[in-house]
């Protein structure tokens, strides 16, 4: 299920301006890797580069390699709807389908994906993706009320149900957690470590002691002043990261001398 | 009507407000000096202004609903052999509200599937330029004289129709709508219908063009990140947005089209009610009223009326309606 990323010598532009530069990066498939960095240095537009989201935008493009267990996502010939597909992604804000109930929001990707599915296969696939979101005790009894009802961090798990429905190889989250209450957070962050069982999870973060609960290596991103590209200074284990980091910036940054 | 009820009952809760802010006994010094600050009195003539607002709609609205029954009453209350040359009412108005429902229908039928279409087109695939510069020309639509689409329609489109008719008929004939002998000059309801389309598919395409492009990023990004086509993602994120607001949308052009008088009465040579769409025949009450009222005088002017009562009502009970298949869905509107 799971598989690993390769990123080799990245570029991200937006038209002409050179948003993220020159990110190496090898992401070992069932873990955990967060993101860290001050607002604006590039880590939310690399991480939309892995599963190729930030082609949403007009004028975005990448140079270099993104390599999913050897496969380059920018291959020619290579169908973003299809990367997306094997790549999952959570979102800042938790965004269920407004108009769809519990159960149809889980199944969106799914009826995608793989066309029609028989009554039964959909009740095993919305089942064990709410068990595999910690959400299924607190809906299983209203799965055809509207996802919307439900309470912000609720929704940001079924969102993460609906992603995993699609059963992908890596699920991206884009700081799922900032607009979440504490005790939320902490589901959401136990969903996490359960997730990594399973998954390969790249998520973004402000938040430096989630990043610090959650994950198992990090990397930090920075960028030099306003206009210039954002880039990787630091790659490593969370715990050489946060206690024992090799630049001053990275070291600035997590004692929090910075910004 | 809805649209009144609303804005009355956002006055009133403004006023509401204001009250129990002045009102509330154990506010210290501080809280009435917040109460008493400049913003207070903007925010009274405010509420005052929007509630001024929505009563003049339900008065004007309540002003023609009067005018329409008092005029219509001598029509309704008269011995029936006296009205429309001894035909009596019911027998004179029932033709032509079916003429009128059939031809804002077909214009509806044709209408919507071509306005979703180029209002999608216009939100979501065309690029920025090209976008704008339809954008434009749709709102110089809007803003055609219905007279001009009348004069195209009766010199125009009415003789460029007759061929298709005549095919129309000789190959689909059996069908009641589609029978023979087609008009020689094209001047018929189908027409008709097709002109009222061309001049609502610019109303139904600008607002739901509006509506599609108020999407929300969220949803289309999620809908993207599930591996979603850009068509999968319209019929997963946009169109469900935008239900509400299609309605909406067309329920204008549907206003627009039963109330149509100028084209119609130009475009389509009126008679009895037939079946066929491809002869001359059929009327609909705008065009009616507007062809006889000239020379109306009297009862027969009250008959007029009592018909623009009739379409009065049509009006209003299709938006009722379109109002209820809104509210049935709101649960899962998004709104909450």
């Amino acid at each position: 299920m799971s598989k690993r990323i390769d990123v080799k010598d990245l570029n991200v532009y937006y038209g002409n301006f050179l948003a993220v530069e020159g990110v190496s990066i090898n992401i070992a498939a069932r873990s955990v890797t967060a993101f860290i960095g001050p607002s604006g240095c590039g880590k939310s537009t690399f991480l939309r580069t892995l599963n190729r989201m930030h082609e949403v935008l007009p004028g975005a493009r990448v140079e270099g390699q993104v390599l999913l267990d050897g496969d380059d996502l920018y291959g020619s010939g290579v169908d973003p709807v299809a990367v997306r597909s094997h790549v999952g992604m959570v979102f800042q804000r938790p965004n269920p389908f407004p108009t769809m109930s519990i159960r149809d929001n889980v199944l969106a990707g799914v009826k995608l994906n793989g066309g029609r599915l028989s009554k039964s296969d959909a009740q095993e696939v919305v089942e064990s993706s709410l068990k595999g979101a910690n959400l299924w005790n607190e809906v299983k009894d209203r799965l055809d009320k509207p996802g919307s009802g439900l309470s912000g961090g609720q929704q940001q798990r079924l969102c993460i149900a609906r992603a995993i429905a699609v059963k992908p190889d890596v699920i991206l989250m884009d700081e799922p957690c900032s607009a979440l209450d504490p005790i939320s957070t902490l589901a959401v962050e136990d969903l996490i470590n359960e997730l990594k069982e399973r998954y390969t999870v790249v998520i973004v973060t402000h938040n430096m002691q989630q990043a610090a609960r959650v994950s198992d290596k990090t990397a930090f991103f920075n960028i030099a002043g306003t206009g210039k590209p954002g880039k990787l200074i630091e790659y490593a284990d969370t715990t050489t990261i946060f206690n024992n980091p090799k630049e001053k910036a990275t070291e600035d940054y997590v004692s929090g001398r910075f910004g | 009507m809805t649209r009144t009820v609303h804005e009355t009952a956002r006055a009133t809760k403004g006023r509401d407000l204001t009250a129990t802010e002045t009102k509330t006994p154990e506010s210290p010094g501080r809280l009435r000096a917040l109460s008493s600050r400049q913003g207070a009195a903007g925010d009274k003539v405010f509420s005052g202004a929007a509630l001024a607002a929505g009563a003049i709609i339900l008065v004007v609205l309540v002003a023609v609903a009067v005018f329409l029954v008092v005029q219509a009453m001598p029509a309704l209350l008269a011995p029936q052999s006296q009205i429309a040359n001894g035909e009596g009412f019911w027998p004179y108005i029932f033709p032509l509200v079916v003429g009128t429902i059939i031809a804002a229908a077909i214009a509806l039928l044709i209408a919507t599937p071509i306005s979703i279409g180029v209002a999608l087109f216009i939100s979501h695939y065309a690029p920025r330029r090209l976008s704008q510069i339809l954008g434009y020309i749709i709102d110089l639509l809007a803003a055609i004289p219905s007279v001009i689409f009348g004069a195209w329609g009766i010199s125009f489109l009415a003789p460029a129709l007759v061929p298709g008719y005549t095919w129309l008929s000789s190959a689909l004939g059996w069908i009641p709508i589609f029978a023979g002998p087609p008009s020689a000059t094209g001047k018929t309801l189908l027409t008709a219908s097709i002109v009222l389309a061309v001049m609502v598919i610019p109303i139904i395409t600008s607002v739901c063009r509006e509506i599609f492009l108020q999407t929300p990023k969220l949803h289309e990004e999620a809908a993207l990140a599930l591996g979603a086509t850009r068509w999968e993602m319209i019929r997963m994120a946009v169109l469900p947005f935008a239900r509400p607001g299609i309605i909406s949308a067309v329920m204008l052009g549907l206003g627009r089209a039963l109330g149509e008088t100028m084209a119609v009465a130009l475009v389509l040579s009126s008679g009895p009610l037939i079946a066929s769409l491809l002869q001359s025949g059929n009327q609909t009450i705008a065009a009616e009223i507007a062809l006889n009222f000239p020379e109306a005088s009297g009862l027969s002017l009250n008959t007029l009326i009592a018909a623009g009562l009739v379409l009065f009502i049509v009006t209003l009970a299709v938006n009722l309606l379109a109002r209820w298949v809104i509210s049935r869905h709101k649960e899962f509107s998004g709104a909450n």
